[in-house]
């Protein structure tokens, strides 16, 4: 029996399962995949939460019931890979042999990363939103907050959901709005890079759109320390940001197991080829998703896109054929933009995000780097999507590729 | 693109300023560059260029955090070495490519 090992049951590991169990003869081939949560969490979905449109539980469910008969799920952490002998050895003694390994273990926050921000404040007045958690506390903390300085800052690039840090500002935008104390919240938004976004064109649409809600962008800020006795975000050029509230993007690093077992970067990311997915260093190594380091998004829509890419060269390497399945950067993502409206964005390696329609050139519905209800809805309909159809692995009508149809230059 | 004379010698830059071929680089060249940086070279400075170029060219990426923690130098003292975009001036200096800072 050849074996198949699966670290990582989140978005792109369950993806993976699920493809490879429909084709792969199970006589012959045995896949077992390793989380250590029960819990599968829709991760756009944490963005909701601060702002009561989301509650606790729409974005929970258990993992084991998207694996599909067949595939051996463990609830276990990872201790360590030796992928010269390819084994995984798991937190409670158990060892797995692979024939084949898949790394989708994603990117995680590490706010232990920043000194103080960890400290007497967090969770009373400084929060993040990445996790179940964070995103539940800060609900608490606005139903009753009052107003004063809120500073959105981003500690480290890269992190995952490259706009979700802007979508927050929107919506906190409107909330304050619909709660009547605008007036008493002064919106920060403070990040390492220049400018609102990475690419000049999102960088530019989404800049106006900062200034038009009258949120202040702080631009190449990189944060040293929290000052939690004062209550201040302090940078590397020594610059300060006084907070009220923080509401913080915490460094981002690969898992643990990573730097544990010597496979990746000082970020815990490990070195992928970026066309074949396939690990630089091991010829039975696929890495998909935020655990590489490939130069895109990390993100959601990237694991979906990436993972037909995966699925192709993984079969073409057990059957010893030549990795011909070439992955783009290919990278779609909504951005709310509060008030029941939303943005989209669709970009690759080479081609940054521009504005037009999609995914049918000319005809959308959805509208590229523009501010439509439309859009708004898109990302409203994908937690049905993400549920029901992207985690089973079955065909959605979007391409991997993107497409320079419907993009005008 | 266009073209720039750093130290009696003609080369390439891009629109931001950064050596389009970093085989045009001198120290001659770099202590001009930095100039229009308003920074004056030292010893320190060059140690650290110096080793931005030698990873960069080995076809490695570089962070201001993988840097501070490479021994060459801390994180603040990047800062006060070239104070504001650190990764952004060092780079121009070291006459390699802008820095992508990916989404």
């Amino acid at each position: 029996m050849k074996k198949i090992v699966i670290l990582g049951a989140g978005t792109g590991g369950t993806i993976m399962a699920n493809k490879l169990r429909k084709v792969l003869d199970k006589e012959e081939w045995s896949i077992t995949i390793v989380d250590r949560d029960p819990n599968h969490y829709y991760q756009p979905g944490f963005l909701f939460i601060p702002f009561g449109i989301y509650n606790k539980y729409d974005v929970v469910k258990p993992k084991a019931s998207f694996i599909p008969s067949g595939v051996k799920f463990i609830v276990n952490s990872i201790n360590h890979v030796d992928a010269e002998k390819n084994v995984v050895s798991l937190a409670n003694g158990q060892t797995l042999e692979y024939d084949f390994l898949i790394v989708a273990t994603g990117t995680h926050i590490k706010p232990d990363e920043t000194p103080g921000l960890t400290g007497k404040e967090w969770y009373k007045s400084i929060f993040d939103f990445y996790s179940h958690q964070g995103a539940v506390a800060l609900q608490n903390f606005l139903k009753t907050w009052e107003g004063g300085n809120m500073v959105i800052n981003i500690a480290e690039i890269p992190y995952k959901c490259p706009v979700a840090p802007l979508e927050f500002a929107f919506l906190a935008d409107e909330f304050f709005v619909k709660k009547g104390i605008r007036d008493k919240v002064n919106i920060y938004f403070s990040t390492p890079l220049s400018g609102a976004f990475t690419k000049p064109k999102a960088t530019k649409m989404l800049g106006e759109l900062l200034k038009e809600k009258n949120i202040n962008i702080i631009p190449d800020f990189y944060l040293e320390r929290v000052d939690d006795e004062n209550k201040k975000l302090i940078s590397y050029d020594g610059r300060e940001i006084p907070f009220d509230l923080l509401t913080i993007i915490p460094v981002n690093m690969g898992a643990d197991w990573v730097a544990r077992s010597s496979m990746g970067d000082d970020l815990n990311y490990i070195a992928t080829d970026r066309y074949t997915l396939r690990s630089e260093k091991w010829e039975n190594i696929f890495v998909l998703g935020d655990a590489s380091n490939i130069p895109t998004s990390k993100a959601g829509s990237v694991v979906h896109f990436a993972s037909d890419i995966v699925f192709e060269n993984l079969m073409s390497a057990i059957e010893g054929r030549p990795l011909l399945a070439k992955f783009d950067g290919h990278s779609n993502c909504y951005i709310e933009t509060g008030f029941g409206k939303g943005s989209l964005i669709d970009f690759n390696y080479e081609t940054e995000p521009l504005p037009g329609t999609y995914p049918l050139p000319g005809v959308g519905p959805f509208g590229l780097l523009k501010n439509t209800r439309i859009n708004h809805y898109g990302k409203v309909m994908f937690r049905w999507i993400y549920w029901h159809l992207l985690l089973k692995g079955k065909e959605l009508p979007l391409e991997s590729q993107m497409t320079m149809a419907g993009k005008e230059l | 693109m266009a073209e720039k004379t750093y130290a009696g010698k003609s080369v390439n830059v891009t629109e931001d300023g950064y050596l389009t071929n970093p085989d045009d680089w001198t120290k001659e060249v770099a202590v001009e560059i930095a100039k229009e940086e308003g920074i004056e070279l030292n010893e320190k400075h060059l140690t650290v260029i110096e080793f931005i170029r030698d990873k960069i060219l080995k076809g490695e990426t570089l962070t201001i955090r993988s840097i501070g923690k490479s021994g060459i130098i801390d994180t603040k003292g990047f800062y006060d070495l070239f104070p504001g975009a650190p990764l952004k001036k060092a780079s121009k200096i070291a006459g390699v490519a802008k820095p992508a800072s990916c989404v």
